[in-house]
């Protein structure tokens, strides 16, 4: 199997990481290695097998439906590269 | 007065109950320490003095009004995946930049609760994605042991401390701490305890709490400590295990006191020893720790059986899609909007891409990807899936193996200690030091590793044992029937205090 200098770079767009061509070469090399490697699970027969979904066997719990935190606005944004009065400032998405 | 930064966590507790010392005064012995010794061993990426000296000046009222907490006056260090209150937190990756949570993890906060003064953040592998602390943002933890050379003198070559969880253990082997917090994805906890002659414990998922710390994969990331001893690492999980209403798959179950199963003993355990661990190529050092840990259980009265747990080889292909799928979906949330790096952009993806770029380092990118490749559309099946089909029947052959016997031992890592740069341009090498400890997280178990023996090269050597879903208590009391067989390891020479 082999990934190509296409599929890297469609993969890292829906990554949302911007490589250069360089690095996108490099990255066929060890993606297709990896990725090689990780094909022997084919060896096993998993036909009648179900997916783990969690290791421990016990069912979500459920709460109550109340608020139990908030109101902490200043908190939340201290840590933004760009805030004002409690709000996330982020680039333009609508034209 | 005796150094204290050499105390065991249970003997300093002891000794600050007889006031023979203050807790600030022991506190102020590891403080000078990780001073004198940090630029060698950069197991600390922030040290706390001033926040641990106001701990430390509580704890000692406390201890003097004789409403002393468990781990009154103890100093530990903290994994900087563990968000803390305030103190910048990083995972130690670029793109969490200057971030200082508003909030404590979970088990930071038990530990703190139970008194313990933390002395600083420690370097991990760029979000927990590693096995030789080479990928932070901060550089390389150097271990404090160096290999023997043939002539019998210790090189000075650079060793690494394992990873992820490199910072945690290295400063645990070099006295920087009594202990410290860790976690384990894959082995992140029991590889560097093995590497570092320190004991490593990760837990059954859901024993600790995941809140506040930093996710990698979610339903493999476990919190445990890395400690001196076997004493000091069920003092550890005690304080740091809780049920936790702010994690879901935290598990609602009483808290042993684990330091209470330690002298019991193995007398009648029933130890498997699992035929497939013996992998082609094992080094004969390594098969004759396995065979010594053996002979120290049966001694001790354990019964030793060969078990078979048939899709051990499938475990690590099924860990690195598994791993680096819920490594992508989890770091997708490191935008640049809301913390941390931004590297202003074109337009809003473009913003995007430039940040990630600019803040993700090597290892952590190559597994965003991956990840992303295995669960994109057309490829989830072929891969996640199968891989969590496999997941299912990893688990099983523990499930069958517990008919059988109680816990089971195999060697902790394939090999000792690595030098830096020796395995860190193929990613391969360097997923295969985990052969023998992801299993245990892909089915959800306990695991521990314990210091066994020394190599050739006079570096130390690890024994993992496996138990049962929520049986720490057997890991324990077996861990010490092997500590007190094998002794413990100090690294030699102190170098790292000498300037």
């Amino acid at each position: 199997m082999q990934v190509d200098k296409a599929t890297v770079r469609r993969i890292a767009r829906l990554a949302r990481i911007k490589i250069t061509d360089e690095e996108a070469q490099g990255l066929e090399k060890e993606l297709s290695g990896i990725l090689d490697w990780v094909k022997q699970l084919d060896e096993v027969d998993t036909s009648s097998v179900e997916p783990m979904t969690r290791v421990v066997g016990q069912a979500l719990p459920m709460r109550d439906d109340v608020v139990t935190d908030g109101e902490i606005a200043e908190a939340v944004t201290r840590n933004a590269p760009k805030s004002e009065d409690g709000f996330f400032v982020v680039p333009k998405v609508v034209e | 007065m005796t150094d204290l930064t050499k105390l065991t966590l249970s003997q300093a507790r002891d000794g600050l109950a007889k006031k023979s010392f203050s807790a600030t005064e022991l506190t102020n012995a590891f403080i000078d320490r990780i001073e004198k010794a940090n630029a060698a061993i950069n197991a600390y990426v922030l040290p706390t003095p001033e926040h641990a000296r106001a701990q430390a000046a509580e704890s000692d009222k406390r201890l003097k009004a004789g409403n002393a907490r468990p781990l009154e006056g103890l100093p530990l260090g903290n994994k900087d995946l563990f968000c803390t209150n305030g103190i910048r937190t990083t995972a130690c990756s670029k793109i969490l930049d200057d971030f200082k949570p508003p909030y404590e993890s979970t088990v930071g906060q038990n530990l703190w609760d139970a008194g313990a003064v933390m002395l600083g953040k420690l370097n991990n592998d760029e979000f927990a994605m590693g096995s030789s602390n080479e990928t932070s943002a901060f550089g390389n933890v150097v271990s404090p042991w160096r290999r023997k050379g043939k002539d019998g003198k210790r090189s000075t070559d650079k060793l690494v401390p394992g990873g992820s969880s490199g910072g945690s253990s290295a400063a645990v082997a070099s006295d920087l701490c009594l202990a410290a917090t860790a976690t384990d994805t894959g082995g992140s906890i029991r590889q560097p305890a093995a590497l570092t002659g320190t004991v490593g414990i990760k837990p059954t998922y859901g024993r600790c709490s995941r809140w506040g710390i930093v996710a990698f994969a979610s339903s493999l990331d476990q919190a445990g400590p890395i400690a001196k001893t076997v004493r000091d690492s069920a003092i550890m999980l005690k304080a740091m295990a809780s049920h936790d209403l702010k994690d879901s798959t935290s598990v609602e179950a009483p808290v042993p006191d684990y330091e209470a199963v330690l002298s019991k003993g193995v007398k009648g355990l029933r130890v498997g020893v699992p035929k497939e661990y013996r992998v082609d190529g094992m080094s004969k050092e390594i098969g004759k720790l396995w065979d010594d840990g053996i002979a120290w259980l049966k001694a001790a009265g354990a019964t030793i059986h060969e078990i078979s747990l048939p899709h051990t080889k499938y475990a690590l292909p099924a860990y690195y899609i598994v791993a680096p799928a819920e490594c992508s979906s989890n770091l997708a949330r490191y935008d640049g909007m809301r913390y941390g790096l931004r590297i202003e952009g074109d337009n809003l993806i473009d913003t995007y891409e430039k940040t990630r770029a600019a803040g993700f380092g090597k290892e952590v990118r190559r597994r965003i990807l991956i990840g992303t490749y295995v669960l994109s559309a057309g490829y989830y099946d072929a891969y996640y899936l199968k891989a969590q089909k496999v997941r299912t029947l990893i688990k099983r052959d523990f499930d069958e193996a517990w008919n059988k016997v109680d816990v089971v031992l195999t060697p902790t890592t394939p090999s000792p200690a690595f030098a830096l740069g020796e395995k860190s341009g193929d990613p391969l090498a360097m997923y295969l030091e985990d052969i023998f400890t992801v299993t245990v997280n892909m089915a959800g178990l306990p695991g521990m590793s314990v210091p066994a023996g020394l190599s050739s090269e006079g570096t130390p050597l690890g024994l993992q044992l496996i138990g049962k879903p929520f049986d720490e208590e057997t890991l324990f009391r077996t861990a010490q029937v092997i500590e007190d067989a094998a002794g413990r390891f100090a690294a030699p020479d102190e170098w790292w205090m000498k300037g």
